[in-house]
């Protein structure tokens, strides 16, 4: 057994946590229990997001290929940043990263700017795929640098916010005993799907606003 | 092993040619939509019921992910249909959808109703979010298994591979059962 007398409470913890001592009844009611909150705030975020689609009706007329964008740029958001979770969870679990913010850890510094670099770069890359597949199945889109552009532009904004989201909860949820692998998926899906749709509404209108179309 | 490769050079190398092969596929289901544009247009519930069966589905699969990768990455899971781990984290996936599909789609119509007026019945709207919910679930479930099995074998690391995986194909199956279960409800 792991918790002998040498180990220390938080490991016991953990173990107890991540179910060593379980039965499938009892994997499955701890999974359950655990889910169950963070899957309801998840479920009523989403539903927001889809209000929020529902009111972007004018832009996704006038931005022909944008609704294209969306199912892309939200999983985006949902795999960089809840890889994200998922990295500082398992470090979190093995010891190797702490719980607190300091601006000299040079692993969390690294695993941070990846994220941005990945979400802003897989952005682009979305947009410019959007408008050939587009055109290659001969549907009407929006201008090559009017997607692009959008795209960068709410993969920044939403990639500083999400980021922001993601250490705070992560390191927050392990400080009070919360297992980060639980919380990160949902909380970063959740948020990134509100967050994901806002941003690309106002980077559509920045870069309308801007003369693009 | 992820531990001692936490450089911006080598997570972006690892994670960019997956995130843009989901991409890529992430389109497809873009495509998907934009062909029911009209459906959605028709009945605005299920628009509203788009990002959140399509966030319920990754979820699912991105909680169970998560937790399987870190049993995997401390030695704790076996993939054999006895592992209790395994098994116990299947029943409360597909348990979790019954619980919170039906209160979705429930929620998308009382939005709707308030903001605009719903053209479908409460109950065919919350019959549409279960049946896509209970069918969500059990391929989230196979997906994130096969999925966590094979970057096991090929010895990736779960944390940079699994998640991304599972809820890109999740969403996409959410788009696609989502539009069967309203074909054979409304």
């Amino acid at each position: 057994m792991p918790f002998a007398a040498e180990s220390n409470t938080g490991a016991f913890c953990d173990w107890i946590r991540l179910g060593v001592l379980m039965t499938v009844r009892e994997v499955a009611e701890a999974a359950y229990r655990e889910s169950l909150p963070v899957l309801a705030l998840s479920a009523a975020g989403g539903l927001f997001a889809g209000v929020v689609l529902g009111g972007m009706n004018a832009e996704l007329e006038r931005v022909a290929g944008l609704l294209v964008l969306v199912p892309a740029l939200l999983a985006t958001r949902g795999n960089v940043y809840g890889s994200l979770g998922a990295r500082l969870g398992s470090a979190l679990h093995q010891g190797l990263v702490d719980p607190t913010f300091s601006a000299d850890d040079e692993r969390v510094n690294a695993a941070v700017a990846a994220a941005l670099a990945n979400g802003i770069m897989v952005s682009g890359i979305a947009a410019f795929l959007a408008v050939a597949l587009l055109s290659a199945l001969g549907r009407p889109s929006a201008s090559l640098p009017t997607l692009v552009a959008i795209a960068l532009l709410a993969g920044l904004i939403s990639g500083v916010l999400l980021t922001v989201a993601v250490v705070s909860v992560v390191f927050a949820g392990y400080r009070r005993g919360l297992n980060p692998d639980t919380l990160a998926g949902p909380v970063v899906t959740t948020t990134g799907d509100v967050v994901g749709i806002a941003t690309l509404l106002v980077a559509t209108r920045i870069v309308l606003a801007l003369g693009g179309g | 092993m992820a531990a001692s490769a936490w450089t911006v050079r080598g997570i972006v190398r690892r994670m960019l040619p997956v995130l843009v092969v989901l991409t890529a596929i992430e389109l497809g289901s873009g495509i998907v939509l934009d062909t029911f544009e009209g459906t959605l247009l028709r009945y605005p519930t299920l628009l509203v019921l788009v990002p959140v069966t399509i966030g319920m589905a990754g979820n699912l699969g991105s909680i169970l992910a998560a937790r399987l990768s870190t049993a995997l990455h401390l030695g704790l899971l076996s993939f054999d249909s006895a592992d209790d781990r395994l098994v116990g984290n299947a029943v409360a996936t597909i348990a979790l959808a019954v619980t919170v599909f039906p209160l979705v789609g429930a929620g998308a119509w009382l939005l709707q109703t308030i903001l605009g007026g719903s053209r479908l019945s409460l109950p065919t709207v919350v019959a549409v979010a279960l049946l896509s919910g209970v069918v969500l679930a059990a391929l989230a479930v196979a997906v994130t298994t096969i999925t966590t099995y094979a970057a096991y074998r090929f010895e990736l690391d779960p944390d940079d591979v699994v998640i991304p995986v599972v809820t890109n194909v999740c969403d996409v199956l959410g788009v696609l059962v989502l539009f069967g279960a309203v074909r054979v409800l409304v």
